[in-house]
C-alpha cells in the first residue's frame, strides 16, 4: 500500500515551472499581445516509486503540468530535473532518448491511438524507435505487455476501433509500459471510461506500479480516486499549486479555502450522513488565465480574503510536516 | 452486405445512369437546330441531304415509329414484328446497336466509324496518340503535377501554419484556384512563348516535343494542384491536432518519423480518394485547353463535334465521359475501403 511505500530519492523535481500559450494577432505579421498563463510558477517533487495527484478544476493547468514535464510543450520558464538532469534543457536526440524513461497515458483512448496502426504497431513502435526490440522479438513482447495488462496476445493484428473504450485505455497503457519508464504521467486516465471500468483501470495502474516500481503523475478531478491511488497530492488553481501534502493530511486537515471547498464537494454514500454534509459553494467562476487576480488568486471567490489577499500573492511554505500551502489566512 | 455484394451493386447501378445520360443527350442533341448536312447551307444539296438521312436512318423518327407500326399492322405481320417495327426509330436504334459493341458511323470524318475516330491511330503512330489517348496522356500528366506539386505544398503550409510561407503558399493557391484556365493560358502563352520565347509554338510534329507539354499540363493541372493542396493542409491541421500525434510524440519518435508514419498516412486519405475523380475531371475537362494548345483530343473533338452536330460521335464522348466519372466514383468507394481499416463495406460497429 501506497503509505508503506520505501520512497528513496527524488525522480522528478519541478522548480519555478511556468507555461504560456502566446495570443497574437494580426494576419502577416504577428504581434504577441498577450499570454495565456496556463502553469504560473509551479515548485515540486516526486519521490521514486510514489504517486502524486494533481486535481483542480477544468482548465487550471493540470494537462498541461503534465505535458510540460514530458516536455510536450517547452516550458516557458523553469526547469524540470529528471534522476538530476534537466529536462527543459535538452534538445534533439538527447530529449528523445530520455523519452524511454517517461511515458503518458491520455485522457481519451478513442483519440490517442492512430486508427490506422494495429495494435501491434502501436505499441511495438516505440520498442523499435528506442533500439529494444525487432522482429519476432518485438512480436513477443508486444504479446507479452497485452497479457500484462489484461488482454488477449491474439490482438495483436486489430485496429482500436475493435476494442471498448477500456480495452483502448489498456492498449494505451501497454503502450506506454513498452519501453519500460521509470515514470508515468497519468492525464485523466480514466475519465473518459465508464465507472464500473474505471475501477479495473485504476487496479491495473496500481498493480503495474507494484510490478515494475513505477511513478505516477496521477492528474484527475475526480477527487475520491485521486485519493484512492495517490501518495501526496497537490491542488492547483489557476496555474499554481495551493496545497501539496499527503492524502490523509489533506482529506482530514485541509488548510486551504480552496481545497476544502473542493473536498466538501465529494458526496458521501450514506443518505443520512450525505443529508448533513456541509458543502462550501464557491460564488463566480473561475478568472481568466489571461489576467489573474492580483495577489492571491483566489482572493476573488475566497471566504475568507482579507485586505492582503488582494494585494501580495502568497507564499507557498511549509506549515506542518510535508504539508504545504500557499494562502495568507492559514 | 459484403463487400462483393456492394461493388457488383455499385457497378449494376452504373448501367441506369449511361442510359439516363444517353437519353438527356440524344433529347438535348436534336433540340438544337440544324443536322450535320446543312453546316453549310449552300452547298447542302436538299436531294443529297435527304439521300444521307436516309442512308444514316436519321429520317426516321426519334423515339417511336408509329407509322412503321400500323404499316406492320396493316400487312398483318406479328406481335413481336409490330413491336418491332413500333420502336424503329432513331433513339433504340442507336442504343441497340451500342449493345452491340458499335458507335455507329461518324457524320462528319466520311467513311470512318466513330471508334476509329477516338481510338484509331493513322499512320502507325503508338497507341498514345489517337484521340483519347492524347486526352489521357494530358490528364494523367496534369494529375501528376497536380499532385506532384498540391500535397507537398499542402504538408509545408500546414507544418507552417499561419507563417509567411503559409500565406505564401495561400497566395499561390488562391491564384491557381481563381484564374479560370483559359486566361492562364494565354497568360503563359505570352510570357514563354512571346516575351521570353523559350517554347515554340507553331511547329512541325509539335506534339513529337517533350518541352510541348509543359505548358497544357501546368495550366490544365493548376486548378487541381490548389485543391490538393487545400485538402491536403486542411487534413494535415486536423491530423496534427489529434492525441495520437502527442502519443506518438510521447513514445520518442523522430520529428520525420512523426510527420511521415503518423500524420501523412492519415492526412493523405482525403486526398487520395480525391485522385480518381480529379483524374476523371481532367480528362473531361480539357476542352478549353485542348482548342487553346491545339491539342488534338478528345476535348477538342468533342467541341467541333457539338458545331458540325456529329450526332454519333456527341453521344460516344458524353456517354465516355459519363463512364469515366461513374468508373471514378466507384473506384473512390472500394479504395477508401482498403485505405481506412474503420471502414468496412456493411459491417457494423461492434
Amino acid at each position: 500500500m501506497a503509505t508503506t511505500m520505501t520512497h528513496n530519492g527524488t525522480l522528478v523535481e519541478v522548480r519555478g515551472l511556468k507555461k504560456y500559450f502566446p495570443i497574437t494577432q494580426g494576419i502577416i505579421i504577428q504581434r504577441k499581445v498577450d499570454d495565456v498563463k496556463a502553469v504560473d510558477g509551479l515548485d515540486f517533487s516526486i519521490q521514486r516509486g510514489e504517486t502524486l495527484g494533481l486535481v483542480g478544476e477544468s482548465g487550471c493547468g493540470k494537462s498541461t503540468t503534465g505535458r510540460t514535464i514530458l516536455q510536450l510543450y517547452r516550458p516557458t520558464e523553469g526547469e524540470v530535473f529528471f534522476e538530476g538532469k534537466d529536462l527543459a534543457r535538452l534538445k534533439g536526440e538527447e530529449l528523445r532518448r530520455m523519452r524511454r524513461h517517461m511515458q503518458m497515458i491520455f485522457q481519451d483512448p478513442y483519440a490517442s491511438l492512430n486508427p490506422r496502426m494495429t495494435v501491434g504497431d502501436i505499441i511495438g513502435e516505440p520498442l523499435e524507435v528506442h533500439n529494444i526490440a525487432k522482429g519476432k522479438e518485438k512480436k513477443e513482447q508486444v504479446q507479452e505487455l497485452l497479457q500484462v495488462v489484461g488482454l488477449n496476445p491474439y490482438f495483436v493484428n486489430r485496429y482500436p476501433h475493435e476494442f471498448s473504450g477500456g480495452q483502448r485505455q489498456r492498449i494505451g497503457i501497454a503502450r506506454a509500459l513498452a519501453v519500460r519508464p521509470d515514470f508515468i504521467v497519468c492525464d485523466e486516465p480514466i475519465s473518459a471510461l465508464d465507472v464500473s471500468i474505471q475501477a479495473q483501470i485504476i487496479n491495473l495502474l496500481e498493480e503495474l506500479q507494484e510490478k515494475f516500481h513505477l511513478t505516477y503523475l496521477f492528474i484527475a478531478h475526480d477527487l475520491s480516486v485521486v485519493r484512492h491511488i495517490s501518495d501526496r497530492i497537490a491542488v492547483m488553481y489557476l496555474g499554481k499549486i495551493v496545497e501539496l501534502t499527503d492524502r490523509t493530511a489533506l482529506y482530514q486537515n485541509p488548510l486551504h479555502p480552496y481545497t476544502k471547498a473542493l473536498l466538501s464537494a465529494i458526496p458521501i454514500p450514506d443518505p443520512i450522513i450525505e443529508e448533513k454534509r456541509e458543502r462550501i459553494i464557491l460564488t463566480g467562476d473561475v478568472p481568466s488565465p489571461v489576467h489573474p487576480p492580483s495577489g492571491c488568486r483566489f482572493h476573488t471567490r475566497c471566504p475568507l480574503a482579507i485586505d492582503i489577499c488582494k494585494r501580495v500573492d502568497p507564499e507557498f511554505r511549509e506549515v506542518g510536516a510535508q504539508h504545504w500551502v500557499a494562502c495568507h489566512v492559514v | 452486405m459484403t463487400r462483393t455484394q456492394f461493388i457488383i451493386r455499385r457497378v449494376l447501378w452504373i448501367i441506369p445512369v449511361l442510359f439516363s445520360v444517353a437519353l438527356i443527350t440524344f433529347i438535348v442533341m436534336h433540340a438544337t437546330p440544324g443536322g450535320p448536312w446543312d453546316v453549310d447551307p449552300n452547298k447542302a444539296d436538299r436531294r443529297i441531304s435527304d439521300q444521307l438521312d436516309k442512308t444514316f436512318g436519321l429520317n426516321k423518327p426519334l423515339f417511336f415509329n408509329p407509322e412503321a407500326f400500323q404499316q406492320a399492322q396493316k400487312e398483318g405481320r406479328g406481335v413481336i414484328e409490330s413491336g418491332q417495327a413500333f420502336i424503329d426509330a432513331q433513339f433504340e436504334n442507336y442504343i441497340f446497336s451500342l449493345l452491340r459493341g458499335d458507335l455507329g458511323p461518324s457524320y462528319r470524318y466520311r467513311g470512318r466509324s466513330v471508334s476509329d475516330v477516338i481510338f484509331g491511330v493513322q499512320d502507325d503512330k503508338p497507341a498514345w496518340q489517337s484521340k483519347i489517348g492524347t486526352t489521357a496522356t494530358l490528364g494523367i500528366l496534369a494529375l501528376l503535377f497536380a499532385l506532384a506539386f498540391g500535397i507537398p505544398m499542402g504538408i509545408i503550409s500546414a507544418l507552417k501554419q499561419n507563417t509567411a510561407v503559409d500565406y505564401a503558399s495561400l497566395f499561390v493557391v488562391t491564384i491557381g484556384y481563381g484564374i479560370p484556365s483559359f486566361v492562364m493560358g494565354i497568360l503563359l502563352i505570352i510570357v514563354f512563348a512571346v516575351w521570353l520565347g523559350v517554347i515554340n509554338v507553331i511547329e512541325i510534329d509539335y506534339w513529337q516535343r517533350w518541352q510541348s507539354w509543359f505548358l497544357p499540363t501546368i495550366v490544365l493541372g493548376l486548378p487541381t494542384a490548389a485543391f490538393a493542396a487545400r485538402l491536403t493542409r486542411a487534413s494535415m491541421l486536423d491530423v496534427m491536432r489529434s492525441d495520437y500525434i502527442r502519443t506518438a510524440r510521447a513514445k520518442g519518435l523522430g520529428e520525420r518519423v512523426v510527420v511521415l508514419r503518423h500524420m501523412l498516412r492519415n492526412a493523405l486519405i482525403p486526398v487520395v480518394t480525391f485522385a480518381g475523380p480529379a483524374l476523371a475531371g481532367l480528362v473531361t475537362g480539357s476542352f478549353i485547353i485542348e482548342n487553346q494548345f491545339g491539342v488534338a483530343g478528345i476535348g477538342d473533338l468533342f467541341v467541333r463535334s457539338v458545331s458540325r452536330r456529329d450526332y454519333t460521335v456527341i453521344m460516344a464522348l458524353t456517354l465516355f465521359y459519363a463512364l469515366l466519372i461513374a468508373l471514378a466514383n466507384l473506384a473512390v468507394d472500394i479504395i477508401y475501403g482498403f485505405l481506412d481499416p474503420r471502414i468496412q463495406m456493411g459491417k457494423k460497429e461492434g
